[in-house]
């Protein structure tokens, strides 16, 4: 069933202050940024409340792809996916990044929709989720109260559910110098179809001597870092092992995209291929 | 934010009037102006400096599209294809999916393609619009629209317009694609009678010719 889009309001902030004011002010405001979630909830009544702010009026502050000094990337809250895939930087040294930002949806939605809000709406398949989780990835949340930044592998509380608070805004994802050299990362997104599926699996992993990490979409709950058969791995298990401990980490479900068997099967495989494929770099 | 939570607040919110729910929350009047260039003629001035907001009454709005400058008159939750199609009357931007899906409604936007079906309207204002009628007079992508033409691309044609959005971009991003960059390109327009072959043909052919311009 269709919204009834009469009744829907929407608020168009002009400055950061502005949609901090409204966001303390205002109950139940569902921020838009690119709008490839939020509007396709208003043709389903899913999800969909009635008010909305578009943050499109912050691109001057929020759209940018930035390389610092320091060695970490800031990724604004309305860089597009295009922003991000096309970066000279992110190309060079977050290649999980454009990875899954080049198969998620199409180019039309790539031009639309940001990181930012695929992280926000806590699908647990969304595709950039575990690259960024592989990156150590953290997020700047800014509200009139102050700003705090929160790692992104504690962002997510359950199915959808995140820590920000109702007054709060995601204003950057800050990625550090990355750990791992191209040759130690691997992605693997396994949908229905090429492009515009969402996953039924999706990977996202990188190995070398300094550390392990293994992410994952659609085997839980929320997208997840198998923090113990990463600690296993660090350790010297086999792939086989490995497969042991990860099973019990991971708790897929049959739904409409695929079955919690299929996904067991697509998980060890791409584990398989994942320690397969790294085996000589490091 | 907790889909839960947020859900329970805005019911609780919109039993109420939108007057009603504004005042509740401390504006004493909806009113606004949105962005720069944007006028509300029947709204009053927020009764909070410096807080904007606005309801779901029409607005007069501005948009470029195609090289002249429309005025409009839309309620902000207006996606820009409903915009296009209903109060322009530019209906070569087709409604398919209406969720993003299908690429039958894509436009450029500062020459880039995108779903004008997940674009807010009054978000497009100041940005440079063109759609397939747009296109299709821009002597420039003439030798595209002609290929499509030689090649008997369409079947029942609901697809190509945006199809040819798409593919007018693309030729501007990469003048000279492989066959895999054309697949890749095009992967967000679905034809639904599957003439896809000879669309991707109709590209490459125009490629090889010289391209658009
Ligand atoms: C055809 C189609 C194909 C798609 N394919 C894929 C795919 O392959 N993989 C995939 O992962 N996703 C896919 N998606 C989903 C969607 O495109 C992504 O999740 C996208 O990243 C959402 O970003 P957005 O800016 O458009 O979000 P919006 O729709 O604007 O917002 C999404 C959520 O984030 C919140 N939000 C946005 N910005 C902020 C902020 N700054 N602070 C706090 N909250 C915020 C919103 O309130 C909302 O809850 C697809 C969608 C469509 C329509
Ligand atoms: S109608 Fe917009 S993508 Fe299908
Ligand atoms: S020609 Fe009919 S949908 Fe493409």
């Amino acid at each position: 069933m269709k919204t009834n889009v009469a009744e829907l309001q929407v608020c168009s902030p002009r400055s950061i202050d502005e949609a901090l004011q409204q966001r303390r002010d205002i109950p139940g405001l569902t921020p838009i940024a690119g709008g490839t979630e939020v509007l396709v909830w208003l043709n389903d009544a899913k999800f969909a409340g009635k008010t909305y702010q578009s943050l499109h009026g912050l691109a001057k502050d929020w759209r940018y792809v930035r390389a610092n000094k320091d060695g970490t990337l800031g990724i604004g809250a309305l860089a597009t996916y295009s922003d991000v895939r096309f970066h000279p930087v992110v190309k060079e040294r977050y290649p999980l990044l454009v990875e899954s930002a080049r198969v998620t949806g199409a180019l039309q939605i790539q031009n639309r929709g940001t990181p930012v809000g695929n992280i926000a709406n806590g699908s647990p398949a969304a595709d950039t989720v575990p690259s960024l989780l592989v990156y150590d990835a953290k997020l700047k949340l800014k509200s009139l109260r102050g700003e705090r930044l929160v790692d992104l592998k504690d962002f997510f509380t359950g199915y959808r559910r995140n820590v920000m608070t109702s007054d709060e805004l995601i204003t950057e994802i800050v990625l550090p110098p990355p750990l791992f050299m191209p040759a130690q990362q691997h992605y693997r997104k396994v949908g229905t179809r090429e492009a515009q599926a969402i996953s039924k699996v999706v990977f996202a992993g990188a190995r070398s001597a300094a550390g392990v990490r293994l992410a994952w979409g659609s085997l839980a709950p929320t997208t997840i870092r198998a923090l113990k058969t990463e600690a296993a791995l660090q350790n010297g298990a086999d792939a086989n092992a490995a497969w042991e401990i990860l099973q019990r980490e991971i708790a897929p479900i049959d739904d409409i995209r695929s079955t919690a068997e299929y996904r067991r099967k697509v998980a060890r495989n791409i584990l398989f291929e994942f320690l397969n494929k790294l085996a000589n770099t490091l | 934010m907790h889909d839960d939570e947020q859900s329970d607040v805005q019911q609780a919110a919109f039993r109420t009037s939108r007057r009603g729910f504004l005042k509740g929350v401390g504006i004493a009047s909806a009113a606004t102006v949105v962005l720069p260039g944007l006028s509300l003629g029947q709204e009053e001035a927020a009764g909070t400096p410096g807080l904007k907001e606005f309801g779901s009454g029409p607005l007069e709005i501005s948009l470029k599209v195609n090289g002249d400058e429309r005025k409009l008159s839309i309620e902000p939750r207006t996606t820009l294809l409903d915009a296009l199609r209903t109060k322009l009357a530019l209906t070569g931007t087709k409604e398919i999916c209406d969720r993003g899906s299908c690429g039958g409604c894509t436009v450029l936007v500062d020459g880039r393609a995108m779903v004008s079906c997940m674009t807010l309207a009054i978000d497009m204002q100041g940005r440079e619009i063109t759609t397939a009628e747009g296109i299709g007079k821009d002597p420039g992508f003439a030798p595209l629209v002609d290929s499509f033409c030689e090649h008997d691309a369409a079947q029942c044609g609901f697809c190509i317009p945006g199809i040819l959005v798409r593919s007018a971009a693309l030729l501007k991003e990469i003048p000279n694609p492989t066959p895999l960059e054309i697949r890749e390109g095009l992967a967000g327009n679905i034809c639904r009678c599957g003439t896809y072959s000879r669309i991707f043909d109709a590209v490459e052919a125009c490629a090889k010719k010289g391209g658009v311009a």
